[in-house]
């Protein structure tokens, strides 16, 4: 008997839906994605083995810039006690900040990276003129002067009750004074826990370290 | 595949002496597109959840000016590790010889050779390194040396400031002023 010839089907696949359904997942993760906020201040942080992811919310940052140079910021999450902050400040050293200046204060991605004689000026200033200005640091290497004590005194008494995520973001180049500075203004207040910043990196072989996590893995 | 329609199929009029032109397809495969898709949406699912810095956690004692409160370190166990300008590393293992000729110096890569020589050497209860990081060494050094502790896993560690004879021996090392007498050193508190 003669074989009967299979009628050939087409085999092209239609694509149309699997492109509509890829571009909608596309603009799903573009619209999700959250961009971080260009940064003020370039730092080059340090690499370390550590994998403890650092905190987001209700931080309170202390940035080492290259030239050893100390900026404060707090997050935006933590509103209250930014006030409470700037209102100790004002009290305690008599600025006589005005409720704009004050405002000036609790904007998003603001640092103070001037000495106490200095805020005043600093705060009158818009987003713009402070991007561009040089700034001289909170200072901390007077072991007399530390200002950074002061200000951290007061985020103390701000976040009584409720934790303090202390961020340390120091640049790779700054010299150890301005670190010590730094310390020193936590161990007068008492506080004894606080982040480093850091990339991350690698753990080396054949070190204790890397038998733990191979262990444990 | 997506379909253009080129219509208009008949009524051509065919001038003479015209070949009558093939007709080309005008399918597109849409399936290299597709990929490119995927490729962007795996680069976003990526990107979204990578964005997060990573940070060392460190703990500093109380500073006390009590003796009992302060952690006796047993001077034997305890390695000194100075840190210098131009990422120069200097230690000591004990205490300080009288003529300073224990006082070695070494980079950030030798260092952890020494700290496991030192570790598998000594009692674990007994074993402590003292950082004492110099006026002209970098904030990376420092977390350079902490992040050796966390490899090495050296449970007892200490960050102190540096006595004036250790900064002195350590200019003189760099080439700088002549090497005086030695003094003891005292015991500092224990972290971790």
């Amino acid at each position: 008997m003669p074989r009967l010839k299979v009628p050939r089907k087409s085999t092209s696949v239609d694509m149309t839906a699997m492109c509509d359904v890829a571009f909608l997942l596309l603009s799903f993760f573009i619209l999700t994605t959250k961009f971080k906020p260009a940064e003020a201040l370039a730092v080059t942080t340090p690499k370390s083995v550590s994998t403890n992811p650092a905190e987001q919310k209700k931080v309170v940052m202390v940035t080492m810039d290259r030239k050893g140079s100390i900026y404060l910021s707090l997050s935006d999450d933590a509103e209250e006690q930014k006030q409470s902050v700037i209102d100790q400040i004002d009290k305690q050293k008599g600025l006589g900040l005005s409720a704009a200046e004050k405002k000036s204060f609790m904007r998003s991605g603001f640092y103070v990276g001037v000495p106490f004689n200095q805020l005043k000026s600093y705060l009158g200033k818009t987003p713009d003129e402070t991007a561009k200005l040089q700034l001289a640091g909170i200072p901390v290497t007077d072991t007399l002067n530390n200002e950074l004590q002061t200000w951290m005194a007061a985020a103390n008494i701000a976040f009584q009750g409720s934790k303090m995520n202390l961020l340390v973001k120091g640049d790779n180049e700054a010299k150890y004074p301005s670190f010590k500075g730094v310390m020193d203004a936590f161990k007068k207040n008492e506080i004894f826990k606080f982040q480093m910043i850091t990339d991350p990196e690698g753990v080396p072989a054949g070190t204790d370290l890397y038998k733990k996590t191979e262990g444990t893995k | 595949m997506a379909e253009v329609n080129t219509g208009g199929g008949g009524g051509h009029k065919q001038g003479p002496g015209v070949k009558k032109a093939k007709k080309l397809s005008t399918r597109v495969d849409l399936t290299p597109m597709v990929d490119l898709g995927f490729l962007l949406i795996t680069f976003f699912i990526f990107t979204t959840t990578m964005s997060q810095p990573t940070a060392m956690k460190l703990f500093m004692p109380k500073d006390t000016d009590k003796p009992e409160e302060q952690n006796k370190v047993k001077a034997s166990g305890a390695l000194s590790i100075m840190l210098g300008k131009n990422d120069h590393v200097y230690y000591y293992e004990g205490e300080l010889a009288p003529d300073g000729s224990n006082f070695k110096s070494t980079n950030f890569k030798a260092i952890r050779d020494i700290i496991i020589n030192k570790k598998k050497s000594t009692n674990p209860d007994d074993f402590v390194v003292v950082i004492k990081p110099g006026v002209e060494s970098t904030y990376k050094n420092t977390v350079d040396m902490l992040d050796e502790m966390f490899i090495n896993q050296v449970k007892r560690y200490a960050m102190v400031d540096q006595f004036s004879i250790e900064q002195q021996l350590m200019n003189a090392s760099e080439g700088g002023a002549p090497m005086p007498a030695a003094g003891a050193a005292a015991p500092a508190p224990a972290v971790k």
